[in-house]
């Protein structure tokens, strides 16, 4: 008898397991009032200031809008990403999330995922575009449409320790490449450490390419390389190999930069153990996090990448990034409001002033205090060319492999054709 | 399925009828059988299937798999220098670990086997790198492989001794592959001690009696008894040291930021990772994936054949 009692029970067992690996299935919206709306957001801000602020943000519009139903998921970083691969496979955005814009977002959008949001943009004669700096909104349109909004936006320069520089007898910051290298020798010979890197991580040292290459072939070089009418082979970009090349042969990095990280990398800058690091509008509080008494770098000044003679870009030209959000294509028009209230100029001066990024709405650099991220936010302002880190902008197999490129050239393992030809072999796979 | 099929159909030939004792025995069987067979299935079956299919289109994630290159992904696989070194590395590593660290751990074991003092307190020692997770291990070791002297314990010791400048380590491309064998060996021949160990305590002590009653001295005792009684414990140790070494992915990853600097430590599995999970090609990191799977089911297969040998405790 009991063995029956045992045979059914694991059959109930077996069962209720079978039901519980079966998907929920989808509940479709039951009949509630037509004006009850869910808002689901995915965002990164795992830590204090951001989770506050925009757990903040989210109750006052429900309390403003009382059929508002604003569901927010908090991801770390590398969850979100692996998350947001997952329920995009299956089709079902969330209405507004995390992005970078770029490759990332526009092959989200190839997908038909996120929503075109230009005519909510252009409404009113253009009313909530023209509170967004022209460069900063580009990083979320593709093709011409918009399909998210930046509410940070900053930009890439040289982070130096001006004490450090006042001991090698360097009295203002270099305007060109030739004095730029002349600061690195003279840092040399004062026994100080010019240039801090993390190349482990590849990115850090892209990004000096990455500038090498828009001081000296502006817009037009990688607007033609990245149009397919020009090539990554092209000089300006061989030229930007061997300025580095010739930077490299200085020996300006701190002892094993080819394994450093981004983290090592500010945290070596930080410390006062390299005069300047080539960083974004994170650095300030990065290297301070990092060094070992958690204050960092005392007199801290910024300075643009400096010009390159012979070059045809602008000294203003503007290489940079920062944090937006995309809308998901099921976003209802109470999403795209809430995104409008999230980056209106008092959130956006709040949003600066608990010092969570640089405001890329007018009127957000009343939050902002500090001289440096008002350095930062005035070029990203006037920036006359602004562009999206190359490993963002382009797709991400193409990021990738350029990142890899350019540690070539670090570790003296290819020349500069070489690296440039690598370079131009995956964007004729990937760039179509 | 169909195996289980066809002997019930030999018991009915056999007995005509079923006995119905049977067929509760053989419900039995499938009802604990089910819930470890379905995952099994669909956790590992399943994906490998699905990895064939994603294997032979161009594919980054997003939306249904449209661009069919059939083979293409395989012929670029196996034109890839950067792959090829990652073949190359993972086969240094198996080679290394099967000359170096399989004979220490056996060397080890057979002297923290017997009557050492303080052998317990060496097992644990010993065994202690095992246990501890391999992100942990990667993080630690970075730590000590420091190329600032001021950071690294490593350099720090090294440039006490006179003329011995820093060492790159990690951040030397020809160094790097060497620190991260050491540290895969320092990790995994606890394990493998502990199973020449357990290996060691199977073995009779009248053998080795009888073996020293008749003359025999040490080394003749260890070449001729031990080791050929602990044959089976390593043909298992020498299984699990190369499928080990040819899947190694977390430590290598952590540690050399990704098979860095410029490839200079690429496993397979680094490779795979990062073209399907940085890259998001998801189709040419399936067909990655699916070249690992055939170069293990090979060398296992062939394993298994070639290392069938008497099994000596086995039929005492």
């Amino acid at each position: 008898m009991s063995r029956k009692i045992y045979t059914i029970l694991s059959l109930v067992l077996i069962g209720a397991f079978a039901l519980a690996a079966c998907a929920a299935p989808a509940t479709s919206a039951p009949t509630q009032a037509p004006a009850k709306v869910t808002i689901n957001w995915w965002h990164i801000s795992t830590k204090d200031p951001g989770l506050t602020f925009w757990q903040g943000l989210a109750n006052q519009y429900m309390a403003a809008h009382p059929n508002v139903d604003i569901k927010i998921t908090v991801l770390e970083n590398e969850a979100f990403k692996t998350k947001l691969t997952t329920v995009l496979q299956s089709g079902n955005p969330p209405d507004i999330f995390q992005s970078w814009g770029g490759g990332d977002m526009n092959s989200q959008v190839a997908a038909g995922l996120l929503k075109d949001i230009t005519p909510d943009l252009d409404a009113n004669g253009g009313a909530w575009r023209k509170t967004f700096g022209a460069g900063a909104l580009s990083v979320y349109a593709y093709q011409g449409k918009n399909y998210g909004v930046p509410w940070d936006m900053g930009m890439v320069g040289f982070w130096y320790n001006k004490d450090l520089f006042a001991k090698a007898n360097i009295s203002t910051p270099p305007a060109t490449w030739t004095d730029f290298l002349n600061d690195v020798k003279a840092l040399k010979a004062a026994g100080i450490t010019p240039i801090s890197v993390g190349e482990g991580d590849k990115w850090p040292g892209m990004h000096i390419w990455m500038y090498l290459a828009t001081r000296i072939g502006g817009e037009a070089a990688f607007d033609a390389a990245y149009s397919r009418k020009g090539a990554f082979t092209d000089p300006p970009f061989v030229q930007a190999f061997q300025k580095l090349q010739d930077l490299i042969a200085l020996q300006p990095f701190q002892d094993g930069y080819l394994s450093a990280t981004h983290d090592v990398m500010q945290a070596t800058f930080g410390n006062g153990k390299a005069a300047m690091e080539l960083s974004g509008q994170w650095a300030p509080s990065v290297e301070s996090a990092n060094a070992v008494d958690k204050k960092g770098v005392a007199n801290l000044g910024f300075f643009n990448f400096p010009a390159v003679e012979g070059g045809v870009g602008k000294n203003t030209d503007v290489c940079g990034g920062g944090n937006g959000f995309a809308i998901g294509k099921n976003a209802s028009p109470e999403a795209i409001d809430f995104v409008k209230f999230l980056t209106n100029a008092t959130n956006q001066a709040g949003m600066a002033k608990a010092g969570m990024g640089i405001p890329p709405v007018a009127g957000g650099e009343a939050g902002l205090t500090d001289p440096n991220m008002l350095a930062v936010k005035q070029n990203v302002a006037s920036a006359t060319y602004f562009q999206l880190y190359y490993d963002q902008y382009l797709p991400p197999a193409m990021g990738d492999a350029l990142n890899g490129s350019v540690q070539t050239i670090f570790a003296g393992t290819a020349t500069p054709q070489q690296a440039a030809q690598a370079i131009e072999d995956s964007a004729k796979q990937n760039l179509k | 399925m169909t195996a289980v099929q066809a002997r019930k159909g030999d018991l009915v030939l056999r007995k005509r009828t079923p006995s119905p004792r049977r067929v509760q025995d053989f419900l039995t069987i499938a009802l604990f059988l089910a819930p470890a067979f379905i995952l099994f299935l669909v956790f590992m079956v399943y994906p490998i299937f699905r990895s064939i299919y994603y294997s032979t289109f161009d594919w980054n994630g997003l939306g249904p798999a449209v661009n069919f290159v059939g083979l293409g992904n395989f012929k670029q696989i196996l034109s890839d220098k950067v792959f090829m070194k990652a073949v190359g590395d993972c086969f240094l590593i198996v080679v290394l670990s099967l000359v170096t660290q399989l004979p220490l751990a056996l060397a080890l074991a057979i002297m923290v086997g017997r009557d050492l003092p303080g052998r317990a307190f060496f097992r644990a020692i010993f065994f202690m790198p095992y246990v501890i997770s391999e992100v942990i291990t990667a993080i630690i070791w970075v730590g000590l492989f420091s190329a600032d002297p001021s950071r690294g314990l490593i350099n720090a010791l090294l440039i006490l001794i006179p003329g011995v400048q820093p060492q790159g380590f990690l951040s030397d491309i020809h160094q790097v592959l060497m620190c991260v064998f050491v540290v895969l060996s320092w990790k995994y021949f606890g394990l493998h001690m502990l199973l020449y160990m357990a290996g060691l305590q199977n073995i009779p002590k009248d053998i080795e009696e009888a073996a020293l009653i008749d003359g025999a001295n040490r080394w003749q005792l260890i070449r001729d008894i031990t080791i050929p009684l602990l044959s089976g414990t390593i043909r298992t140790t020498v299984y699990l040291s190369v499928l080990g070494s040819l899947t190694q992915f977390n430590l290598v990853w952590i540690m050399t930021n990704g098979g860095g600097p410029v490839n200079a430590s690429e496993f397979m599995a680094t490779y795979m990772y990062r073209f399907g999970f940085v890259r998001f090609m998801l189709g040419y990191g399936s067909a990655v994936a699916l070249v690992m799977l055939l170069i293990c089911l090979f060398f296992s297969v062939a394993y298994l054949r070639l290392a069938r040998q008497p099994d000596y405790l086995g039929g005492m």
